[in-house]
């Protein structure tokens, strides 16, 4: 974000979700009709009132080249639309929607994204997101990488397997109340999660996201019109993205620098945060995130449950921002701070951080 | 509030061909991205962020290929966003590109498009089964030839009108040094002469499938007035989608099109395009398209746009609106690149920096994209002048 200048408000009106384990019954397009529907009838708007339509999604998710074209029918496209479209989760196609809605020509964008991992193997899929000359050829799936992130910060004493096994209870305590949850419990003990078999050591089945089927739907506007569509809505104070190298031999995988970077332009650790909903594969990045946005016990870290209780490629930093602005809206949180990720070992960061009035 | 004022300072293309061995994925984008560096005199630390556009990741079998070249484009610590919008895909790219200028986000932004088609299967990337649903294995060709029969029928246009096209842009290509295809000998007689491949498609009608990337430096209003090189001038942006498959949709002109060109032309204050355009890039990746969107987007009458083709309105040797100068789609397609191609191609004619295929004297341009079944468009209109 450039400092020196003074961004226009925009703020999240709306919001739907869904998650399951697998979504056997209905295919994307049906999914995201119903969720954008929602979303819309919630705010009481219409296609047509809606200025700038941007959503992210994956082809090589979907195993179907142009898959997003087929989704725009649940938009319902005719009239023709103003719309774009991000080979990326869908929480960096709300950022393409706020930076539409700075350039002052519209007032509402709709930003969606969904992800049904449940049709593959994400294992193989995201060993193809690797450098294709030097890494992806070996096939090592996205686990074993973040593994190796974990066992560096155990052996440099960052980590405790007991710190982790707390996460993952966090997670699981925390979704239990979420009905897109799908790993969850009410009375997991840390030692039943530390006595859980290693899936690639030193992850043990609770400290890896359980992967979901979902797509989650946002409503975005601006000023008066966000006050006209919401009693309270939840006002974007500062978002922005930032990348490190992809080579993670030059990388110093027990931090995330960009993640940090992200923050700190977004004003993330400026102010108390009431609420923090990090995106993470493994509980021992979501301890690097907390650290990198230096939160503290003042902070409800990931309500939701996280990625822990119910993780769907694409949409889960778009899902982060939802569940932040879902509690502003509802004046249960004051302010919050939404983080997305893309890439191996948290390479691509995203921040964004909502207030109330 | 306005948006700010947004100039294009540089611009980079490869050499476009059938395979770039001689180069990785990120060896090609950094070929294009460090001349656009060049042209715009400025340095990878004094880049803000990056755009990148592809068309879909099977076509090089890489998973958001971004990632994997954060550091090749310099964005290691900076935003870097990835777009894709099917064919449309780089012009979409250069105008979410804009509007981190226009919306005053940043103050210089890196964008590229691009293709290596020569590192996957295309054909295999777009006939992956796909549950419930038969595949027609009809290909780009096979899905458009029906729409171009009907434009065909609707309008009278003679049958030779697409073959007219590809034998211009083929010899607007030998002006390009980047372009792919370079027949130098080639005869009408021969364009002709090439076997039919989807009635009324010819083989010689068709795009070619290349390796390649272009780039472009855009920057706000205080960068355009500091350049060293001539800018090119945004004067209006604009992008419409509609869906593809309904009863009672007009698959020859649809309405997105039509809708698009029509916010574009309002932002640059054109009324009559014909007129006040000097040059033109659309997206033409099967000949019959260039009467086709002329008249789509107004620079022609409805049913009369091949009779610019005919009495060679639309060439570069003495046209009144010379269409795809630099050879177009029909001689260059790296996909993902291609409709950045379009718009850097625009741009480069008001900068007067477009070599032999410079139309004189040019000061307002036009760049076109189109995707999916001809259902996602952007465009955008570019002048010597500030707006």
């Amino acid at each position: 974000m450039n400092e020196s200048h003074n961004f226009r408000d925009v703020a999240v009106v709306s919001v739907a979700s869904h998650q399951t384990k697998t979504l056997s019954e209905v295919n994307e397009v049906q999914l995201m009709a119903d969720l954008i529907s929602k979303c819309r009838n919630s705010a009481g708007v219409t296609q047509e009132e809606i200025g700038f339509t941007c959503s992210g999604s994956s082809d090589f998710l979907a195993g179907q080249a142009f898959s997003f074209v087929h989704t725009l029918d649940s938009v319902g496209a005719f009239p023709p639309i103003s719309e774009s479209h991000v080979e990326m989760d869908g929480a960096f196609a709300l950022y393409e929607a706020w930076v539409k809605l700075q350039i002052g020509e519209v007032d509402t964008a709709l930003v969606y994204s969904y992800g049904k991992p449940s049709a593959g193997s994400i294992i193989d899929v995201l060993a193809t997101q690797l450098d294709p000359y030097y890494v992806s050829p070996l096939w090592p799936d996205c686990f074993s990488l973040a593994a190796l992130q974990a066992r560096l910060l155990l052996d440099k004493g960052l980590i405790s397997l007991e710190k982790m096994a707390e996460i993952s209870k966090r997670s699981q305590k925390n979704g239990f109340d979420n009905p897109n949850a799908v790993r969850s419990s009410k009375d997991v003990s840390i030692e039943n999660l530390m006595n859980e078999p290693t899936i690639v050591d030193p992850l043990r089945v609770s400290d890896i996201s359980e992967i979901t089927d979902g797509g989650c739907a946002v409503i975005l506007a601006t000023g008066d019109k966000a006050k006209s569509l919401c009693e309270r809505p939840a006002w974007i104070k500062g978002i922005d993205h930032r990348v490190d190298s992809h080579t993670l031999g030059v990388r110093d995988l027990t931090r995330s620098s960009s993640a940090f970077l992200a923050a700190e332009k977004a004003g993330g650790n400026i102010d108390r945060l009431d609420v923090a909903e990090i995106h993470g594969m493994t509980s021992a990045q979501e301890l690097i995130l907390e650290k990198e946005f230096c939160l503290t016990e003042e902070t409800q870290i990931n309500p939701s449950g996280g990625c822990l209780a119910s993780d769907t490629m694409m949409a889960s930093g778009l899902i982060r921002i939802s569940e932040v602005a879902r509690r502003i809206i509802s004046g249960q949180a004051d302010r919050g701070l939404a983080h997305a990720t893309s890439g191996p070992c948290l390479q691509q960061n995203l921040v964004c951080v909502l207030e109330g009035e | 509030m306005s948006a700010e004022l947004t100039a294009v300072l540089g611009v980079g293309q490869t050499k476009y061909s059938a395979t770039r061995g001689d180069v990785s994925i990120a060896g090609l984008c950094r070929e294009a991205a460090c001349r656009a560096l060049e042209d715009a005199h400025l340095g990878w630390k004094e880049i803000d962020a990056v755009v990148i556009g592809t068309a879909p990741d099977f076509f090089e079998g890489v998973m958001m290929p971004e990632l994997y070249l954060a550091e090749a484009l310099g964005a290691v610590g900076k935003p870097i966003l990835r777009v894709h919008t099917a064919g449309s895909v780089g012009g979409s790219t250069a105008l979410v590109a804009a509007s981190l200028i226009q919306s005053r986000v940043h103050e210089k932004v890196l964008t590229i498009g691009f293709e290596k088609q020569s590192e996957s299967n295309a054909t295999w990337a777009l006939s992956l089964p796909q549950p419930f649903s038969v595949s027609i294995n009809a290909g780009a060709g096979g899905y458009f030839s029906p729409i171009i029969r009907q434009y065909m029928s609707r309008s009278g246009a003679p049958e030779l009108i697409g073959c007219m096209v590809a034998f211009k842009d083929r010899q607007h290509a030998l002006k390009n040094p980047y372009a792919h295809l370079h027949q130098n000998d080639l005869t009408f007689e021969e364009v002709v002469d090439s076997p039919m491949l989807w009635n009324p498609i010819r083989y010689s009608e068709t795009c070619p499938s290349s390796d390649g990337a272009c780039a472009m430096v855009l920057g706000n209003e205080v960068s355009g007035d500091r350049a060293e090189n001539p800018v090119a001038w945004v004067h209006g942006t604009a992008m419409r989608s509609e869906s593809n498959n309904f009863p009672g949709r007009d698959e020859v002109n649809p309405l997105a099109s039509r809708q698009c060109a029509a916010d574009v032309f309002r932002q640059a204050g054109i009324t009559n395009p014909l007129k006040e355009i000097d040059a033109v890039e659309i997206y033409v990746p099967f000949s019959w398209y260039e009467p086709m969107w002329l008249e789509s987007l107004g620079f022609a009458e409805i049913d009369h746009g091949w009779r610019m083709v005919e009495d060679g309105t639309t060439s570069l040797s003495g046209g009144k609106l010379p269409v795809n100068c630099s050879g177009g789609v029909l001689s260059s397609n790296p996909i993902g690149a291609s409709g950045m191609i379009r718009f850097a191609e625009a741009a480069l004619q008001v900068r007067g920096m477009a070599g032999d295929h410079q139309v004189d004297g040019a000061k307002k341009s036009f760049g076109h994209a189109y995707g999916g079944g001809a259902q996602y468009f952007s465009m955008w209109i570019v002048g010597a002048e500030k707006p």
